[in-house]
């Protein structure tokens, strides 16, 4: 499981719990959220944001 | 030395950079939604620092993410430039600006001088610290964190020895470095004259739920009370803080957290309409033919001539303003923009109604005790303007945004 981080506000994105109020599942990959989900906290596309090691 | 070509005409000013003044969020989101939407325009940037990019609401949880200021930055300055394919001048600062022949003059890191002529011009000057007047030998060591250097200064004020902190002021920056510096082992003192935290921004019993939830994590509170004067203490080496209920406090490091006021002496100087930030109308143009302005030093006609801060209004107007840039004129109205107040102990999601919205919060029955609460801003219709979401219903956010009415 990774983490990705919002390039311009720093929302954090970990696979492990997805985004379950989104409708995104615990568990849910990278790859298959949805092209259309945004930054629940800033709206930059989900082509905005950048993989972080943790 | 000019650095731009000559203009053609009056009417060119495609033909002519598009300058922005500022590196901050504001200033480079324009560069890269315009490069979505125009890959030949002339971009020039002006920063008064290096210009690197960061994420600025990270500065206020940097101590949870185990970062120091240099590691906070997410791209090098350099890179960026790159990227966007900008001419970027780092440490260059503007020294005034002529509307009438459409030019800047500023001077570089080496003191010399340069005048810039643009078609467009975008001000993205960002807000300074509020300083409140403070009296005793020590009150020029009241730091604010407003950029990435202030936060390096302030980590090395700190030290390495965990200490204790005063931060003055309980809205949404005072209270995430609050809930920061006590995840960094820190003591924290928080200090302000409202009876609660986030006074302006949240009903009472939510304000309520975030004092207790940091005071059970170690927050010292004294609210409904100002710091009058901070001294040294020679003996101790620390600073002694001293209120006006007659409190006296052993700090380490003072944190000022009283808010912002829009930057907006270059835009004032030139001659443009200024009032609590540069004026703009719904197409972000500032009094000024060719002028625009957005992010912290915006008044925006769209958000009812008010100064917005946060993320979000700013991404809003980025994109907007590209647009124009780019030959399509386009009015910025501003969607819902839920807040997400950075603080563990109680994680909070504000939609604030509008400060002109008349209506009362009224408290969702039904929630378990310990699982957070929900309030609604509702008018005299029934219908709702505005929540704010506490604890476990922070995570509600999307449900709640779909009954709002703006």
């Amino acid at each position: 499981m990774k983490t990705y981080v919002c390039i311009v506000c720093g929302f954090v994105y970990d696979e492990a719990a997805g985004r379950p109020e989104d409708g995104i599942a615990p568990g849910t990959l990278w790859a298959d959220v949805p092209e259309s989900w945004a930054c629940p906290d800033c709206g930059v596309a989900k082509a905005d944001f950048e993989l972080v090691p943790v | 030395m000019s650095l731009s070509a000559t203009g053609t005409g009056s009417d060119a000013s495609q033909a002519l950079p598009l300058v922005i003044v500022g590196a901050g969020l504001a200033a480079w989101t324009v560069a890269r939604e315009l490069r979505k939407l125009d890959t030949q325009r002339s971009i020039v940037m002006l920063s008064g620092d290096s210009a690197d990019f960061y994420a600025k609401p990270t500065l206020s949880n940097a101590l949870a993410q185990k970062r120091s200021a240099a590691q906070l930055v997410t791209t090098p300055a350099a890179k960026m430039a790159e990227t966007l394919q900008v001419q970027l001048l780092p440490h260059t600062l503007v020294r005034s600006l002529d509307t009438a022949v459409r030019t800047l003059s500023c001077e570089d890191a080496t003191g010399q001088s340069h005048s810039l002529h643009y078609g467009d011009l975008v001000l993205a000057t960002g807000a300074d610290p509020i300083r409140l007047p403070m009296a005793g030998s020590a009150a020029a060591q009241v730091q604010s964190i407003n950029h990435l250097q202030d936060l390096g200064r302030f980590h090395e004020a700190l030290g390495a020895a965990p200490k204790t902190v005063l931060v003055i002021g309980a809205g949404l920056i005072g209270c995430e470095f609050a809930n920061d510096l006590l995840i960094g082992g820190y003591s924290v003192h928080v200090v302000d004259p409202s009876p609660r935290p986030l006074a302006l921004l949240l009903p009472a019993g939510a304000g309520e739920q975030l004092q207790d939830a940091l005071q059970a994590q170690g927050v010292v509170w004294h609210l409904g009370t100002t710091v009058q004067s901070l001294d040294a203490d020679a003996a101790s080496a620390r600073l002694q803080a001293t209120l006006a209920d007659g409190t006296s406090v052993q700090v380490d490091a003072v944190l000022s957290a009283v808010g912002l006021r829009a930057n907006t002496a270059l835009a004032s100087a030139a001659g443009i309409v200024c009032e609590r930030g540069i004026v703009v109308d719904a197409h972000l143009q500032t009094s000024v033919p060719h002028v625009y302005a957005l992010g912290d030093c915006a008044q925006y006609a769209s958000a009812g001539a008010r100064v917005l801060p946060y993320v979000m209004p700013i991404m809003n107007a980025a994109k907007a303003l590209a647009a124009t840039l780019a030959g399509q004129p386009t009015e910025l109205v501003f969607p819902l923009m839920p807040v997400a107040v950075k603080t563990p102990a109680l994680p909070i999601v504000v939609a604030a109604p509008h400060p002109a919205q008349s209506g009362q919060w009224t408290q969702d029955a039904g929630v378990e005790p310990g699982a957070g609460g929900v309030w609604r801003f509702v008018d005299e219709a029934g219908q709702q303007r505005g929540f704010v979401l506490t604890g476990k219903q922070s995570a509600r956010r999307m449900e709640l945004a779909k009954t709002t009415l703006l």
